[in-house]
């Protein structure tokens, strides 16, 4: 069994952030261990910040994580990954999908876009990995799986066999999608 | 192998292992996946109602008539359901009747955060409450149990932080459940006050019986640890409090009305101080106070919003959690409110009314987000249905002058919910007041489902969709207009028309949800040479269009092509992207 694991997966409504929790899930059941997820439905998916917890361990009691707890933060965008950043632990890790997608505020320009926010996160984080999962998820073939892209490069920083990802995979996205997003995890993963 | 099941998703197992046949709901956050997920078991009829309070009295119906019955809502969706609550507590049941009653602490997509445990002691029917998706659905198993033998509905309290979390859960088989026997008994079913009184009795012969098992009940039970302090709580908070304060002596509640006055009196007389960790209002608290034990409760814990085990920690052992260097961080980070999505027909109606300067009475549904910056496009919304009502109170009140810069702005599954009934008074009544119906297909803020006007059921089954024009005119309405959202000169025109004639009109925006048309448009581009950055395609509110320093641009990867920014550009800057 792998040791306890606390993931957070942070985005925007709409990024697929709800799908990639869900594979993740599966692959917790896949090697037996007590998982617990987290996520909200409903008006936040609107195009607004949205949050999934992940919890791996021999005993999971509550299903979120506290703050400076996160071993990983899988970030699909930028401002996403700021917003979250204290929940990451001290030694934890942060991937960060080199994205940004301006919130209503900063479009109407009342507020600036963080500046520097890759070099603030670096600072802070003790180990960040920026990834530009758009690019990647174009060479798979659509653009829309990026998540799955993020999905593999978290794949990779876990100790779990990639059978049991691609597994996963199968079971939740619909056949007529699963080469492309394979595509995409094999992209994520290299 | 275990399976990783929603709460809604356990709930929905459970009334089916129990061999539940029939199953109602009306949508909403967080209640919205239970039905969803019952609709897939060919043994259960299921359907979407109209609204919650049908959905009830399809339940009532079903169970007077022998069967076991599932009713799912949200927790302000039992306010609609209350009428036909109430009174079903004393009828009693035939086959067993769960309701479910999903809370939303912290209101994540709610307009309160009520709390539902009340309407269990009001209504004098039992409650029970599960703290992950195994409990969720053994409950519900449980919980036919306990109707079919009191002769009572049973609610099953869960919140979002339940409904939404996933957890394994081990699967059993379906127990087939016979049709109970139909016997016609008015005395039990026909609520005259004469037989009514009878049943008064009998509910409160019931409550009291109620009150013994919930002291027997295994789902109250104590986990005894250090006895310095007793918790007692129950649903999510007992997972926060095993992870905050493990080693404390627990009580944990599973039955949460009545509650088990005799486990609560010895469980605070064996530990030296007592506290109550329960969402919301002091419902536990109150109760065990005024049989004279000491406990505390919402002298720490606050009333509002949802807990956490950090803030259990904090409360019970004193150790602060969060930084504040890390909360004065927050403060520099840009919000991210929801937002209508790129390409949502909605967001030409808020533009129109805008240009025209009118007052909006609101609704509930994914057009609510019309209120928030940049368009704030709304002047008021309570809760389902209420816009159409509202909107005739601001007239009656001040007069046809304002109802000619006044109109109610309502979503087709909304409509068909609870604001028919608005609209016939202002037709009753002699309003004047437009109503707006945005019709996009479906139900489309807890997920797309589907409703009386979309021409589906629940499970798929093609069925009669309703004429929406002719009901409206069936009401009384002679000015009944259609208009596509997306033709911004023409709504603008009827807007104009509609709003200042001296009888009530419609105006049916129709077109479906954005997310539901897959059909791919080529994006839209900005050319900066002709763009003046004059800002007027901002005031659309779309995410995909941005203020980058002095430029304004279109995110192609946020863009569906819908055009409206074309329709309200004056300098013709903006085309599709593969032409510039």
């Amino acid at each position: 069994m792998i040791k306890p694991v606390d993931i957070l997966i942070v985005g925007v409504g709409g990024q697929g952030t709800v799908l990639a929790s869900k594979i993740l899930a599966q692959v917790g059941l896949g090697i037996g261990v007590d998982v617990k997820v987290s996520e909200i439905h409903g008006m936040a998916q609107r195009g607004g910040s949205v949050v999934t917890q992940v919890r791996f361990g021999k005993e999971v009691h509550s299903p979120i994580i506290k703050k400076g707890g996160a071993d990983i933060i899988l970030a699909f965008e930028k401002l996403e990954a700021l917003r979250w950043l204290d929940y990451l632990s001290g030694d934890g890790q942060i991937i960060v999908n080199d994205q940004q997608i301006d919130p209503m505020p900063v479009i109407m320009g009342a507020v600036q876009y963080p500046q520097d926010i890759l070099n603030t996160i670096n600072n802070s984080a003790a180990n960040t990995l920026v990834i530009d999962a758009l690019s990647l998820a174009k060479d798979a073939g659509n653009i829309k799986t990026a998540n799955v892209v993020l999905l593999g490069i978290l794949a990779r920083q876990l100790d779990i066999p990639k059978e049991v990802w691609l597994k996963a995979l199968e079971n939740i996205v619909p056949a007529k999608f699963f080469e492309v997003n394979k595509n995409a995890f094999e992209l994520g993963y290299k | 192998m275990k399976t990783l099941l929603s709460g809604n998703e356990a709930i929905a197992r459970g009334a089916y292992e129990a061999g539940a046949t029939v199953a109602t709901a009306y949508p909403g956050t967080p209640s919205t996946e239970i039905v969803e997920t019952v609709a897939k078991y060919p043994e259960i009829y299921s359907e979407w109602a109209p609204n919650e309070k049908v959905a009830l009295e399809v339940g009532i119906g079903a169970s007077i008539a022998g069967a076991r019955v599932l009713v799912a809502m949200k927790h302000v969706g039992v306010n609609v359901a209350a009428d036909p609550l109430f009174t079903f507590s004393y009828t009693g049941v035939n086959g067993g009747l769960v309701l479910i009653s999903a809370g939303d602490p912290g209101m994540h997509s709610s307009q309160n955060e009520q709390d539902n445990r009340y309407y269990a002691k009001f209504a004098k029917v039992p409650m029970l409450e599960p703290s992950s998706s195994q409990e969720a659905k053994d409950m519900v198993k449980a919980a036919y149990l306990l109707s079919e033998t009191f002769d009572t509905p049973v609610m099953v309290r869960t919140t979002t932080r339940i409904a939404h979390s996933q957890t394994p859960v081990e699967m059993d088989e379906r127990q087939e459940c016979q049709l109970k026997e139909y016997v016609k008994n008015p005395k039990k079913y026909v609520m005259i006050p004469a037989y009514g009184r009878m049943r008064h009795k009998v509910v409160e012969e019931r409550r009291m019986a109620l009150e013994k098992e919930s002291d027997a009940s295994p789902w109250n039970y104590i986990e005894w640890g250090d006895k310095k302090i007793g918790i007692i709580t129950s649903g999510i908070n007992y997972q926060y409090v095993k992870e905050a304060a493990g080693s404390a002596s627990i009580l944990k509640l599973g039955m949460i009305n009545p509650l088990p006055k005799k486990v609560i009196t010895e469980f605070v007389s064996q530990v030296d101080e007592v506290y109550v960790v329960e969402e919301l209002e002091p419902f536990i608290e109150e109760q065990v106070s005024s049989w004279g034990l000491k406990v505390i409760g919402k002298d720490v814990f606050p009333r509002t919003g949802e807990f956490s085990p950090e803030l259990i920690a904090e409360k019970l052992l004193g150790q602060t959690g969060a930084e504040e260097a890390a909360a004065a961080a927050e403060q520099s980070i840009p919000v991210r409110p929801p937002v209508l999505c790129p390409g949502c027909p909605h967001r030409g109606m808020y533009y129109v009314i805008n240009k025209l300067k009118l007052k909006v009475a609101g609704d509930i549904g994914c057009y609510t987000l019309g209120a928030l910056p940049p368009l704030e496009a709304m002047d008021s919304c309570i809760c389902m249905g209420a816009s159409i009502g509202t909107a005739l109170g601001m007239e009656k009140a001040r007069g046809k002058e304002f109802g000619q810069k006044l109109v109610a702005i309502i979503g087709d599954s909304t409509f068909m919910h609870s604001g028919i009934t608005g609209l016939l008074d202002v037709v009753y009544n002699k309003g004047t007041t437009t109503t707006i119906i945005l019709d996009n297909r479906t139900t489309a803020m807890t997920g797309h489902q589907d409703n009386p006007g979309t021409g589906y059921t629940v499970k798929k089954e093609e069925t009669v969709e309703v004429d929406l024009p002719n009901l409206v005119k069936a009401l009384g309405i002679k000015r009944v207009i259609e208009v596509d959202p997306y033709d911004l000169d023409k709504v603008e025109e009827i807007m104009k028309e509609e709003t200042v004639t001296d009888e009530p009109s419609v105006i049916i925006a129709k077109r479906p949800c954005a997310l539901l048309d897959k059909s791919v448009q080529p994006p839209m581009a900005i050319d900066q040479d002709k763009c003046t950055g004059c800002k007027r395609c901002m005031k659309l509110g779309c995410p995909a269009i941005a203020l980058d320093g002095e430029e304004i641009t279109i995110n192609y990867t946020q863009c569906n092509g819908c055009e409206l920014c074309i329709q309200v550009c004056r300098f013709e800057a903006i085309g599709k992207a593969g032409d510039q």
